[in-house]
C-alpha cells in the first residue's frame, strides 16, 4: 500500500486489499500456537487510538494488535481527556502529533472526521499515518477487511460470491465500506431493508436492492446483518421493534432457508431477538466470533502496511 | 554455477550434514531443515530428500519467515508476508539448521535467530548456505557453505532453482 492513510475501503485497489489479507491470514499463521504472543515488528513505534464513541471489539482489537507488534499503544477517549473541558478535535490531534503518534486511530461520531484528522495533522513529508476506525455514518474500512477476510475463509474466495447485507443501511458506515471492498473484489452485494433504512442515492452503488429477506435467502452465499443503531435514529424508520425483528430479522425460520454453507456475519454488537435470533448468533453458520479475531490479524495487517517503511527510499536489498 | 553444479553441492551439503551431525548414529540428534522464503525453503525440502536418499533418516523440514525481524522494517516498503511451517514436534532441544540461498551482510540469519528464539529453544543452531558472498556487516560464519564466491559490493548473486525459475543455477550479474 502506498497511501499513508486507511480512510475508506473504497481508497484500496483490489490488489492492496488482497495483500492485506493475505498478511493477516499469515499473522494468524505467525501466532498460532505460541506461547509469547509478541513480534517486534513496529517496536518503537506509537500508536494512539481517539475514541469519541464508545466500542469494545474495535478499540481492543487495534490495542491488541499494536502490542502484539510491540508497538507502543496509548488510548485517548472522550471522557477522561481534555475534550471534556472543550478542546477541539484539531486541538487534540495537533497535541497527539506533537506528543510523537506515529499512527492516530480514530473513531468520530461525525462523519469525515478521519479525513479532516488526515489533512490537519499532514507536515511536510511526515505526520502521522491515520487510520478510520468508523467515522459517523460513513466508513469503518477495517471492519470491512475483517468481514471480508472472514468470508474468504469461510467461503473460500469472494470472487462471485452473493452476500446480502440486511437492515439499518442508511445509518451503517459497516455496509458502506463493506459494499465498497466487496464491489472491489467481486462480489455481488445484495442489500435488504425497509425504504426507510436505505439511503438517498442507493442506486448509484454497486448493489441491488430488495425489500423481501426472504426471497434473497436461498441464493445467498453469506448474509451480514446490521445492528439496529437506535442512537443514531431521530425519527421513525419504522413502526416497531416487533415489526422490524418479524419483516428483517434473521429467525431460526429464516436460518433454514439458507444454503448449509451460508455464513451469518454481524459486525457487533448484536441485539439479540431484534435483528438476530440468539439461537442464529450461537450456531455453527455464525462466524462473530470468527471476525473478533481476523480483526485482530487484520488490524496488525493494516498497522504493518501503514507503519513499516517510508522512512527513506533506496536503501540495499540486505541478504 | 551450472544446473549439474548445483545438484552436486546441495548432495554434498546433504552428506555433510549427516557427517557432521551423526544423522545415521545411534544417538542421532533430531535435526529440523528451517529454509529461509522463498529460496532457502526450495533448498530445504531438497536436502531433506538428499538426505533421505543417503542414509534413510527422515529428516523434519519448514520454513521460517524472517520479515517481521528485519532490522531494515523501517527502511524498505513493507514486503508481503511468507508462510512459516515449523515441522510437528516444534524445535524444542533439537539442531536445527537454517538453510538460506546466498550468505551476505549476514542480517537476514540474525532475524532468523530472533525469529527462531520466539519459537522455542534449539539445543543448537546451525547454518547452511549455498553460496556465500561475503561482504559481512554481522559476525555470523555459515557451518556448511556450497560455494564461496568473492563478489563486489555492486554485484548480485542470483541463486536459481527450477522450483521457481524454471532451472538450477547461479548468476552473477552487475
Amino acid at each position: 500500500m502506498t497511501a499513508r492513510h486507511l480512510l475508506a475501503a473504497g481508497d484500496l485497489t483490489r490488489d492492496e486489499a488482497t495483500a492485506i489479507l493475505d498478511d493477516a491470514d499469515r499473522f494468524a499463521q505467525a501466532l498460532l500456537g505460541r506461547e509469547v504472543k509478541k513480534l517486534p515488528t513496529l517496536r518503537g513505534r506509537t500508536v494512539i487510538t481517539m475514541f469519541y464513541e464508545n466500542s469494545t471489539r474495535t478499540r481492543v482489537s487495534f490495542e491488541v494488535a499494536g502490542k502484539w507488534m510491540s508497538a507502543d499503544v496509548v488510548n485517548v477517549s472522550a471522557s477522561g481527556s481534555s475534550v471534556n473541558k472543550g478542546e477541539s478535535l484539531r486541538d487534540t490531534a495537533l497535541t497527539l502529533r506533537a506528543a510523537g503518534a506515529d499512527a492516530l486511530i480514530i473513531r468520530h461520531p461525525s462523519s469525515g472526521a478521519a479525513h479532516l484528522l488526515a489533512e490537519w495533522t499532514a507536515a511536510e513529508e511526515a505526520g502521522p499515518s491515520v487510520i478510520n476506525a468508523g467515522d459517523g455514518t460513513h466508513e469503518h474500512p477495517t471492519q470491512a477487511l475483517l468481514d471480508a477476510l472472514t468470508l474468504r475463509q469461510r467461503l473460500g474466495g469472494i470472487e462471485g460470491r452473493r452476500v446480502v447485507i440486511v437492515g439499518d443501511i442508511v445509518h451503517s458506515r459497516v455496509a458502506r465500506s463493506n459494499v465498497q471492498l466487496l464491489a472491489t473484489l467481486g462480489a455481488e452485494v445484495v442489500l435488504v431493508a425497509p425504504p426507510t433504512l436505505l439511503p438517498v442515492g442507493v442506486a448509484d452503488w454497486p448493489v441491488t436492492v430488495s425489500y423481501d429477506f426472504d426471497a434473497e435467502l436461498p441464493a445467498a452465499d453469506a448474509v451480514l446483518m446490521l445492528r439496529v443503531q437506535a442512537e443514531r435514529m431521530t425519527g421513525g424508520f419504522f413502526p416497531s421493534a416487533r415489526e422490524y425483528s418479524v419483516r428483517y430479522g434473521l429467525s431460526e425460520k429464516r436460518q433454514a432457508m439458507l444454503a448449509d454453507d451460508a455464513v451469518v456475519l454481524h459486525p457487533g454488537p448484536m441485539l439479540r431477538g431484534m435483528e438476530i435470533a440468539s439461537s442464529v448468533a450461537d450456531s455453527s453458520q455464525s462466524a462473530v466470533l470468527q471476525q473478533v479475531s481476523n480483526g485482530v490479524h487484520v488490524r496488525m495487517a493494516v498497522l504493518f502496511h501503514l507503519l513499516v517503511g517510508n522512512e527513506s527510499a533506496g536503501s540495499e536489498d540486505l541478504t | 554455477m551450472s544446473s549439474a553444479d548445483v545438484g552436486r553441492t546441495i548432495s554434498r551439503i546433504a552428506h555433510q550434514i549427516i557427517e557432521k551431525t551423526a544423522l545415521d548414529g545411534t544417538d542421532a540428534p533430531r535435526v529440523v531443515l528451517l529454509g529461509i522464503p522463498t529460496r532457502g525453503v526450495t533448498l530445504a525440502d531438497r536436502l531433506a530428500a538428499k538426505i533421505r536418499e543417503f542414509c534413510g533418516v527422515e529428516v523434519g523440514h519448514g520454513a521460517l519467515d524472517i520479515t517481521l525481524y528485519r532490522d531494515d522494517l523501517m527502511r524498505q516498503p513493507p514486503r508481503p508476508l511468507e508462510s512459516t511451517s515449523i515441522p510437528a514436534g516444534g524445535i524444542d532441544d533439537a539442531l536445527v539448521i537454517l538453510v538460506d540461498d546466498v550468505l551476505y551482510a549476514g542480517r537476514s540469519v540474525r532475524a532468523a535467530l530472533d525469529a527462531l528464539r520466539d519459537q522455542g529453544r534449539p539445543r543448537i543452531v546451525q547454518l547452511a548456505v549455498l553460496v556465500d558472498r561475503g561482504h559481512r556487516e554481522l559476525p555470523v560464519r555459515a557451518d556448511y557453505v556450497g560455494k564461496n564466491v568473492p563478489t563486489a559490493r555492486g554485484e548480485s548473486v542470483h541463486v536459481l532453482l527450477a522450483e521457481h525459475d524454471g532451472r538450477d543455477a547461479v548468476v552473477i550479474t552487475r
